[in-house]
């Protein structure tokens, strides 16, 4: 419904989006035993693993070509061949995973190519899967980089094996996190299915403690389970940034797929258990038709706090459209909205507009709104205006948890319209005396004619009343 | 690569206040002081990286990053450098350039951010960032920003530093000579005084500097300028009236310190702030420079007897902690000047350091640290540790606390050990004395907390779930 306008600006300011590069490596973080490495300059992965390591709170395993001036210049093959001789030696990793950087694209580096040739002349990493994903700095944001890098995944490692009609592959979107796949995964495991999730940052990033260190990712889908999903009944997309991979799961595969443009709400959940009940032949448990009856009791509670709210919304294309047809939903007005590259799902928005902007747009829409919701980068412009501001989506580097906030399913989505809820409660102030003051007309009105001696004002008059009929 | 970059490389390769720099041939000073990085196996940021962490602090100043999202996008508002009046510099500007601007060049969207910046914000000053990307497309920053100052009549500083230049170490420096080149000497001071000193590469982060600034106002000694923490870009261009300036951070911007001197006679010492008796030394420092540039020379006996207050101050509120750090072990991993400012101000803390990490230290840092631990300094100095045998170290339990920056604190905690952040992202102030006193404060807070014996409780069904206490407890037999 939304229309999409660009912004003018030639100068971002107080950037929403984020690179491609580290939107790939998310994904890549998501798969076991890998090391992702960015094809650039030393700077693309020390800023996105600072990034990454101040939302997750975890130890990211994260490497760099080490690109300088003439080996940009010359091109890359001999800093990949190093690092992928030295990751192999010093992480031993099952999957190497390399995205490439604007730096490495703007040379035009054949990385491809390039893999053949090591496969050819470094027999030693026989043993170790390479994926490779282009993602140029200067094109999209983290949501398309992710989505490529899925994509890339599927199409290295998938191959078409015999059906197994309990399994099904699951695309979780970069705007999950590890609680919210964890969540999906139980809901899909209750119909006796089994999920290969894909990638599934909840092994990885959940935040636990394993038993001894390892230089690489600590859990996600293995390489053994990747290559399962060849043999999945059906496949189940979180996001319209997963269709590029359900897509090519179907290419390869043959697998039927859906894409739910989300997760959070009632009625795509509804969708979604109609789904899985349909693909195991299974009736819905008990226990979620129980949490359903919760999430509409919390939607009537919540309602009178989201209805009417004016909010000003900055988000990734999926994240935007899942939270902001929540809110929508909930009786709120969605006045502003700004997000960062285009996508189907903008088409689906139900605001008038939403601009590919920055956190400046926000800022400035925000001004007669209720709330803020966007990243922790928003925080700035929050305060400036004196207004909530509700952190989501990545990066939220100033609250701890980030890996346990489940917003999907009817669980998720009650635990999210309870935060809305709570963040606008606490902003109902307390009225005084004077918040209602009478028109000068009104005023008029009622002295007009008063004989004297009679009261010539009715009740005290407030200075801006004075100011107002001065 | 620009020409002119090239030359300024070689130029802060160059180093006169450096001695292994000057102990190297022609052949070597070119190839540089950084080693040369190892694909798959390289850890730091760029220069890029390097040059915004030194000039940031500049508060009044909008910083621009002409490139793509990914420079500014992925880092901005990441460190905690305070300002105590402009908060511009913590927004974050940046062209953005999309595919187009890769191949007809960004130079007019860079022209256009300038002034779009200069009609909604109107700050004093724009420096402008030079990246990968449009630098390998040959975007000319320089022409683009003279361009600007003569149409804007204010001052637009390019700073060539683009990721691929090298590594962070470089960037400060190269950072610092866009200051030398384009503010510092370019404006007057309203007034000068014999107590006037510049602070070089201190960043005033959680605002440290503060811990130490009324040490020098109750002695009379003014900064006229701080590069960069808290920094005003006025004062920066007045900078070479100062009488004295003083280093802070080791090496990353000496190239300022040493060409003020070649340039307007200043003399220059390296000091820091970290730990009590190096405090005292730096105030000595200043106090003896100032008065051999013309001060008075009851300065001097002022500063001790601040000295004296301050120390017997700073002292009776360490004691208390003292004697429960007594004999703890901490495993200190940083870099350049920490890795000795740190280690005296702990072990004046009663602590004793098992490991200090010198890979980004210079021969001098090492020397520092052998001056301070004495006999056995060798085999505490760590070169180059992997993380994994870091966390073997802290899981044995050779160590009691690792005190490191923040990419790092996983392989502590995950030992199920105390880590306490001292690099730039912290936040907790140690500057001065009172800070040491917070230091000494936050390592006995990490060290005490009983969390740490909740979470080595093994779990009483083991590895697998399966033992028999938890079988039994189930009531299984």
């Amino acid at each position: 419904m939304a229309s999409v306008v660009e912004s003018k600006k030639a100068c971002s300011v107080n950037p929403l989006k984020m690179s491609q590069p580290l939107g790939a490596s998310l994904a890549f973080l998501g798969l076991d035993a890998c090391m992702p490495v960015m094809h650039g300059s030393q700077g693309c992965t020390s800023f996105g693993l600072v990034l990454l390591v101040r939302h997750f709170k975890e130890a990211i395993p994260l490497q760099t070509t080490a690109m300088n001036e003439v080996t940009s210049i010359l091109g890359g093959y001999d800093n990949i061949e190093a690092a992928l001789l030295n990751i192999r030696k010093r992480a031993a990793p099952k999957i190497i995973a390399i995205c490439s950087t604007g730096l490495t694209e703007t040379k035009g580096d054949d990385v491809d190519g390039y893999i053949v040739t090591v496969r050819k002349r470094k027999p030693e990493l026989a043993d170790t899967e390479i994926v490779y994903v282009s993602t140029p700095d200067y094109v999209g944001g983290f949501e398309d980089g992710y989505a490529h890098a899925v994509t890339a995944i599927v199409r290295t490692l998938v191959k078409p094996l015999p059906l197994k009609a309990d399994q099904v592959t699951l695309l979780p979107g970069s705007h999950l996190s590890p609680a919210d796949i964890d969540e999906l995964r139980e809901i899909i495991e209750a119909f006796g299915l089994t999920a290969v999730v894909l990638p599934d940052i909840s092994g990885s990033l959940d935040g636990h403690i394993p038993p001894d260190w390892r230089g690489t990712t600590l859990g996600g889908t293995t390489l053994e389970q990747i290559r399962a999903a060849g043999a999945s009944a059906f496949t189940l997309g979180v996001g319209e940034q997963t269709r590029e991979a359900a897509l090519a799961l179907q290419e390869i595969a043959g697998t039927p797929l859906e894409v739910f443009e989300r997760l959070t709400g009632l009625e795509c959940n509804d969708r979604l258990l109609q789904r899985l009940a349909h693909i195991s032949g299974r009736p819905v448990p008990p226990k979620y038709r129980r949490q359903r009856s919760q999430l509409l009791d919390a939607m009537l509670d919540g309602h009178f706090y989201t209805g009417g709210t004016k909010v000003a919304i900055a988000a990734e294309p999926d994240l935007l459209l899942a939270v902001g047809s929540l809110l929508h939903e909930m009786g709120a007005e969605l006045r502003c909205c700004v997000s960062t590259t285009k996508s189907a799902a903008h088409a689906l928005l139900p605001a008038e507009t939403v601009i590919l902007g920055d956190l400046e747009d926000l800022e400035k829409g925000a001004t007669d709104c209720d709330v803020l919701i966007t990243h922790s980068h928003g925080r700035q412009a929050a305060e400036r205006l004196g207004k909530p501001l509700l952190r989501i989506g990545f990066p939220v580097f100033d609250r701890i948890g980030n890996a346990h906030r489940c917003q999907v399913g009817y669980r998720g989505t009650m635990a999210l319209i309870f935060e809305i809820a709570n963040t606008m409660m606490e902003q109902i102030g307390h009225h005084h005396a004077t918040d209602w003051p009478l028109t000068p007309e009104a005023l008029r009105a009622a002295t007009h004619g008063a004989t004297a001696g009679a009261p010539v004002s009715p009740g005290p008059i407030t200075p801006s009343l004075a100011e107002a009929s001065a | 690569m620009s020409v002119l970059l090239k030359a300024k490389i070689a130029e802060v390769f160059e180093e006169p206040g450096c001695d292994i720099n000057q102990g190297k041939s022609e052949k070597e000073r070119k190839k540089g002081c950084t080693k040369q990085l190892n694909p798959g196996a390289a850890a730091g940021g760029c220069a890029f990286d390097g040059a915004k962490i030194a000039l940031q602090p500049i508060a009044d100043v909008a910083h621009l990053v002409h490139g793509p999202i990914a420079c500014e996008g992925n880092s901005w508002d990441n460190r905690h450098s305070a300002s105590s009046h402009s908060q511009i510099y913590r927004t974050g500007f940046t062209t953005d350039i999309n595919e187009l601007d890769v191949i007809y060049g960004g130079e007019k969207r860079l022209f256009k951010s300038i002034r779009e910046i200069i009609d909604k914000y109107d700050p004093p000053a724009v420096f402008v960032y030079q990246t990968c990307v449009t630098a390998l497309v040959g975007d000319d920053i320089e022409a683009v920003c003279q361009r600007a100052t003569e149409k804007f009549g204010k001052p637009i500083i390019p700073v060539n530093a683009p990721g691929f230049a090298g590594p962070k170490n470089l960037g400060n420096k190269l950072g610092a000579e866009a200051l030398l080149d384009y503010v510092i000497g370019t404006r007057e001071p309203e007034f000068t005084t014999p107590y006037d000193i510049n602070i070089i590469g201190e960043y005033n982060l959680v605002g440290e500097l503060w811990q130490v600034k009324p040490l020098l106002d109750a002695l009379g000694i003014r900064i006229l300028s701080c590069i960069s923490g808290d920094g005003r870009y006025n004062e920066v261009a007045t900078a070479h009236r100062a009488k004295v300036n003083m280093m802070v951070c080791s090496k990353s911007m000496i190239n300022i310190a040493t060409k003020m001197e070649q340039r307007w006679g200043i003399p220059y010492f390296e000091g820091s702030f970290y730990g009590i008796g190096d405090m005292s030394d730096t105030l000595r420092q200043i106090a003896k420079l100032l008065v051999q540039t013309g001060a008075p020379t009851d300065l001097l006996d002022r500063t001790e007897r601040l000295i004296e207050v301050e120390e017997a101050r700073a002292w009776k509120r360490i004691a208390h902690y003292k004697q429960r750090l007594a004999g703890k072990r901490v495993l200190l991993i940083t870099g350049g000047v920490k890795s000795w400012s740190v280690v005296a101000a702990l072990q004046e803390g009663g602590m004793e350091i098992v490991g200090t990490s010198v890979k980004k230290s210079t021969k001098e840092d090492k020397e520092k640290i052998k001056e301070i631990m004495g006999e056995g300094a060798d085999a505490h100095m760590i070169d180059d540790m992997t993380p994994r045998e870091m966390y073997a170290m802290l899981r044995d339990a050779r160590a009691d606390i690792m005190l490191s920056g923040g990419r790092s604190q996983f392989v502590a905690l995950k030992a199920r050990m105390p880590w306490l952040d001292i690099n730039q992202e912290r936040h907790h102030p140690y500057g001065g004395y009172e800070g040491m006193v917070e230091l000494v404060a936050e390592i006995d807070r990490a060290i005490f907390n009983p969390v740490w014996q909740q979470v080595r409780i093994p779990a009483p069904w083991g590895e697998d779930g399966e033992t028999l206490g938890a079988l039994e407890l189930a009531g299984v037999q």
